[in-house]
């Protein structure tokens, strides 16, 4: 009876109209897995958030979350997970507590235990003192901490998390995922989508989806290994949006990282110098070179762009 | 069940009642509504801007003015001499109503010889032109008639205009269905469409909440901030107004609940179709307006061209206005409005169900 899998799906599509915008999807997430689901832009990752949440019917292909059937046990389906979404979805104008009872109420939480789940958010959010506020004067970092806390009043085994930390400070961020690591040291499955590449790795398992459909999958370090064949050189320069253009003209794979340059190579040791010479003859210092384990983000731009 | 739908409540009244514009919107345009419909827009033609030239200057002539001012349909502004001064007057519409009397009007009115009064009326504004005319008639016509039994003026009187039916009272009843109309399609579809546009539905939808759990739920709040507004709007016309109200207050409560059933089942239409709170506002005024036209609140039905006439029975507002006003003015009973209340009822069935149904549909 007890599933090894929190979801599985099969070939699962949605199409709007001419456009698909999730095409034959398969993947399999474990119980107490945190499911990195990762793509860029209108990938589908909502998309497919929201047909297993039932929110949106699928166009074909099947699939179980909590062992019910997407298309025949919506109802069940409910009962089981948490979701949070996109935008935050929060009563603004509705103070702290109004909307955890609101929530509470929504969920059934069973009234014995409703005094407890409802002071374990307050605790989990770190939102004590601010429980009479309206919840449109909190932080980016609070609301979305409280967000959580709704979407999870009813303790739900599976939660699905659609991009939790977008616009979040970098601090608040880090909270929240070890919030995520704890949820999943309790037993339950996160399946979370995220345009963080460094938050990737907190994950335990990554789907990478590229125009709805699935490019690459496995743990941080199997993609690590196994996709990326080539060798990452690391620029320090002046300018590195220019030196970026000059090398991506010349041919090259290059990618910003914060104020570096990331080059990918056949091999470090060869190209070296001749990415030196490039940037030299168009006028560029090269402050500092080095070669660097790829960074998952690494791994995704290389797996893009092989694509388009 | 239950518990979800009370929680959904709360909640919509939090959010009601925390908006500045619409707790508003929802207590105090009510009032104003009473009060302008109660004293602007009167068909009762009171203090008729007036002019008197008196040519005669006579005890005679003086009585006729007194009898003018005193009867209250005339605010006498200036006693003027000249002729010429006013035409610029009536064209200015600075005055509705010139009476002049002649020269030797008393002496003819001694002799027994006709006499004749000159009455011009600014006839831009047909009705109050016509409802004043009345009122002339009927000063000049008492004046007349006591001297020596015979009516000696030229004039002819005929009645009108009801004086003792003012408009007051049929106009107040009359806003009790304009105000639970415009409310609950407001409401109903604003608190639906925010949901949509702030991405809140989602969350709700994916909560074991069910379809019929959230119409229940977004429905309540208007139908009793209805019921708050048809007493507010009751107490003022009762209170202010000095409004009878003959029927029973009841089958007043009961009616608005059948009208209800019409007008949240709108509301729930109209969220269905609009994407952005402005859009639900457009939407409300797009029906509001024509559902008032064809209502016979303002004009009556009888008036309209056939097709429009055949239209009104689709329109609730008409049914509930034939209820409302029977209650107030003429203590109307079940006996007399079952048949308005029935086709009330059909019709709001009706829509509350397909409302419903496109809700759902919309909802996935
Ligand atoms: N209701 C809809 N009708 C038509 N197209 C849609 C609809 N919803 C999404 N799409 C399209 O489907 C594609 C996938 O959208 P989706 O929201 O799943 O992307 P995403 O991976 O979540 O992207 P993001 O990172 O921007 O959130 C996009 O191209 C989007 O424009
Ligand atoms: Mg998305």
């Amino acid at each position: 009876m007890v599933d090894e899998y929190a979801v599985e799906i099969k070939g699962l599509t949605k199409k709007f109209g001419d456009f698909t915008a999730v095409d034959r999807i398969d993947l399999k997430v474990r119980r107490g897995e945190i499911f990195g689901f990762l793509g860029p832009n209108g990938a589908g990752k909502s998309t497919t958030i929201k047909m297993l949440c039932g929110l949106i019917m699928p166009s074909s292909g099947s699939g179980t979350v909590g062992g019910f059937d997407i298309w025949t046990e919506p109802e069940e389906i409910k009962m089981n997970i948490g979701y949070m979404s996109q935008r935050f979805s929060l009563y603004e104008e509705l103070t702290v507590m109004e909307n955890i009872d609101f929530f509470s109420g929504i969920y059934n939480v069973p009234r014995n235990k409703k005094k407890q789940r409802k002071a374990w958010v307050l605790n989990m959010a770190q939102i004590e003192e601010k429980k009479d506020h309206p919840v449109k004067t909190l932080a980016g970092g609070l609301k979305q901490r409280l967000a959580l806390g709704c979407a999870i009043l009813h303790e739900p085994p599976i939660i699905f998390l659609d991009e939790p930390t977008s616009g979040v400070d970098p601090l608040s961020r880090r909270n929240f995922w070890r919030l995520i690591e704890e949820m999943a040291g309790e037993g339950k499955t996160v399946f979370v989508t995220t345009h963080y590449m460094d938050e990737a790795d907190n994950c335990h398992r990554l789907v990478l989806i590229h125009r709805g459909k699935i490019i690459a999958e496995g743990t941080p370090s199997e993609l690590r290994s196994s996709y990326m064949k080539f060798d990452i050189a690391e620029l320090l320069v002046d300018q590195p949006f220019v030196a970026m253009d000059i090398l991506r003209d010349a041919g090259l794979e290059a990618s910003l990282h914060g104020e570096t340059v990331h080059v990918s190579l056949e091999s470090y040791e060869s190209c070296q110098d001749e990415i030196g010479r490039i940037l030299k003859n168009a006028g560029l210092t090269i402050k500092g070179i080095e070669k660097v384990p790829p960074s998952l983000e690494d791994v995704f731009v290389t797996l893009v762009e092989g694509r388009e | 069940m239950g518990e979800r739908i009370r929680h959904l409540v709360i909640k919509e009244f939090i959010q009601l009642l925390r908006d500045r514009r619409m707790r508003a919107f929802l207590f105090i345009v009510p009032v104003i509504q009473v009060f302008v419909l109660g004293y602007a827009a009167t068909f009762d033609v009171n203090s008729v801007s007036t002019v008197v030239i008196d040519f005669d200057r006579s005890s005679e002539s003086r009585e006729i003015i007194r009898r003018f001012t005193s009867s209250g349909y005339f605010s006498v502004k200036a006693n003027l001499t000249e002729d010429r001064e006013v035409i610029p007057l009536l064209d200015k519409g600075k005055t509705l109503c010139v009476i002049e009397i002649e020269k030797g009007f008393s002496e003819r009115l001694r002799k027994g010889i006709p006499s004749e009064i000159q009455v011009l009326m600014d006839g831009t504004d047909s009705n109050t032109a016509m409802i004043a005319t009345g009122y002339v008639h009927s000063v000049l016509k008492k004046y007349g008639s006591p001297k020596g039994g015979t009516d000696k003026s030229p004039f002819r009187t005929r009645i009108w205009y009801n004086p003792d039916l003012r408009s007051k009272n049929y106009m107040v009843p009359g806003v009790i269905s304009l105000i639970v109309m415009l409310t609950s399609l407001i409401v109903t579809s604003m608190s639906i469409v925010r949901e949509r546009e702030v991405g809140t539905i989602e969350q709700l939808m994916v909560t074991p909440i069910k379809p019929v759990e959230l119409i229940v739920g977004k429905t309540i709040p208007p139908a009793l901030i209805c019921f708050f507004d048809m007493i507010l709007v009751t107490i003022v016309g009762l209170f202010w107004f000095n409004i009878p109200i003959r029927g029973s207050f009841l089958l007043l409560a009961l009616c608005t609940a059948i009208y209800l059933l019409s007008t949240l089942g709108i509301g729930l239409f109209i969220s269905t179709l609009a994407k952005t709170q402005q859009q639900a506002i457009m939407a409300t005024f797009l029906f509001f307006q024509p559902a008032i036209l064809l209502s016979g609140f303002a004009t009556p039905i009888e008036n309209m061209p056939q097709v429009f006439q055949y239209l009104t029975y689709l329109n609730p507002l008409r049914y509930f206005l034939v209820i409302v006003r029977g209650i107030f003015l003429k203590g109307n009973g079940f006996d007399i409005l079952w048949t308005e209340m029935a086709m009330l009822f059909l019709l709001g069935f009706l829509i509350f169900t397909l409302s419903s149904v496109r809700f759902r549909k919309r909802l996935n």
